[in-house]
């Protein structure tokens, strides 16, 4: 088994086993998406316009409450010191543990945002639509938000100071996850165009994400 | 294998800890860094290990694969222990024999991983997880590490801090055995570890404290 492997299972692991940061991003993400119809009223046309917009910005703001623990907690405890000292280029460390908090985090958030769907009167066919653009969509938001949990693991109460940092990074998954909906929902071959610019954000992510928090990490480290 | 450090400045926040080091270290040798608090002793071990930039001078290991950088021939154990609180002992060295070591899997490198822990007397507690540790024993299972993955230069940024005497000498003797064969370890300590034949080098000396 790799590195790659080794550290990605034990990422996996600890997010199984310290549940704590999954059960508050898909109860934070659950409490937003609530209070949006008491607070907007009971208007079911309204509602359904706007719930792919909300159900996307409540998922951005949840993943963004467990992005810290990317590698905050291995910094804390001297682990990260020890993982630059192995074979695994840094790059790829910060990639197995994007890739842990996609799995922990993003899939399980995506999964859940058709259910809360009912509570917006989201479109019936729009539930598909919504759970395919946003699996597309959130490995940009763990590998992006990889490089601004890099930059802030020396930052005590660095939370606010992530959101900054990484939620205009968010700006064009945002603006391709609604269109591809919306798009889809006027005609039926508007789809693939949003798509596959979602999909693209999404591996250019996956590529440059790494790299840029890899070369935070090592000044984080000095 | 051979360590050599030329004319080494290291830099901390703007001012100078390390002014102009040299030294060497070979195979089979221990060097102990002493010197007051501040005098650069943790600064000069994560300059080995590569954390921290040098501004000038260099770090040679003669003898390693001259491919491969630096600090894949290291073990680091710093004041940090590097231990996952929610995973058991076992998990947790097993964690890092595979990450640190070539790779190696299997029956040989199962007995190597249960030599290790009986050597630091965390055999029985193999399955407990690791956060229910005393400060000693957590101590004890960061050095586990290096006994379960194979590298020539160990670093160590007070390693016996929080051991008790039973322990410290324990940690002795695996230097010892290190040292013996043809490693090279560097050990920076306010204690002193009872290392018979090591050289020590005390730092601090040349730097004006302001």
């Amino acid at each position: 088994m790799s590195g790659f492997m080794r550290l990605l299972r034990r990422d996996l692991l600890l997010a199984w086993r310290e549940g704590g940061a999954l059960g508050t991003a898909l109860g934070f993400y659950l409490v937003v998406v609530a209070l949006m119809p008491l607070g907007l009223g009971p208007d079911l046309n309204l509602l359904s316009r706007i719930a792919s917009g909300i159900l996307w910005v409540a998922l951005l703001l949840a993943a963004l409450l467990s992005l810290p623990r990317i590698f905050e907690t291995d910094a804390d405890d001297g682990a990260l010191d020890v993982m630059a000292l192995g074979t695994l280029p840094l790059e790829l460390v910060a990639g197995a543990k994007s890739l842990a908090h996609w799995i922990s985090t993003g899939i399980p958030l995506a999964i859940m945002a058709p259910v809360l769907g009912v509570l917006l009167n989201l479109e019936v066919r729009a539930y598909p639509l919504l759970f395919a653009t946003m699996l597309a969509g959130t490995p940009a938001i763990s590998f992006l938000g990889a490089i601004g949990a890099a930059l802030t693991i020396r930052a005590r109460r660095g939370g606010l100071l992530l959101a900054l940092l990484v939620l205009p990074l968010y700006v064009p998954t945002l603006i391709f996850g609604i269109t591809a909906i919306n798009a889809a929902l006027l005609s039926p071959d508007g789809f693939a165009a949003s798509f596959l610019i979602l999909s693209a954000i999404s591996l250019v992510s996956v590529v440059l994400g790494p790299i840029a928090a890899a070369a935070a990490l090592r000044t984080q480290m000095e | 294998m051979q360590l050599f450090v030329a004319n080494l400045v290291v830099a901390r926040g703007g001012r100078t800890i390390i002014d102009d080091l040299t030294f060497d270290v070979a195979g089979g040798e221990a060097l102990l860094l002493t010197g007051r608090n501040g005098a650069g002793k943790t600064t000069l071990i994560r300059a080995l290990a590569g954390y921290l930039r040098p501004i000038a001078g260099s770090v040679r290991l003669d003898g390693f694969d001259p491919e491969r950088d630096v600090r894949e021939a290291c073990h680091y154990v710093g004041h940090l222990d590097a231990n996952k609180a929610s995973l058991s002992v076992m998990e947790n060295v097993a964690f890092w024999q595979g990450y640190l070591g070539d790779g190696g899997s299997g029956t040989a490198a199962g007995d190597a991983l249960w030599a290790a822990l009986e050597r630091f007397g965390l055999d029985a507690l193999a399955d407990i997880p690791a956060a229910y540790l005393s400060a000693g024993q957590k101590r004890r299972l960061s050095l586990c590490r290096l006994l379960v993955a194979r590298r020539p230069l160990w670093l160590l940024d007070e390693p016996s801090v929080s051991l008790d005497a039973a322990s410290t000498v324990l940690l002795a003797d695996v230097i010892g055995e290190h040292v013996a064969a043809g490693g090279i370890v560097i050990a920076a300590t306010h204690l002193p570890l009872g290392l018979g034949a090591a050289r020590e080098l005390r730092l601090g000396e040349q730097v004006a404290m302001s």
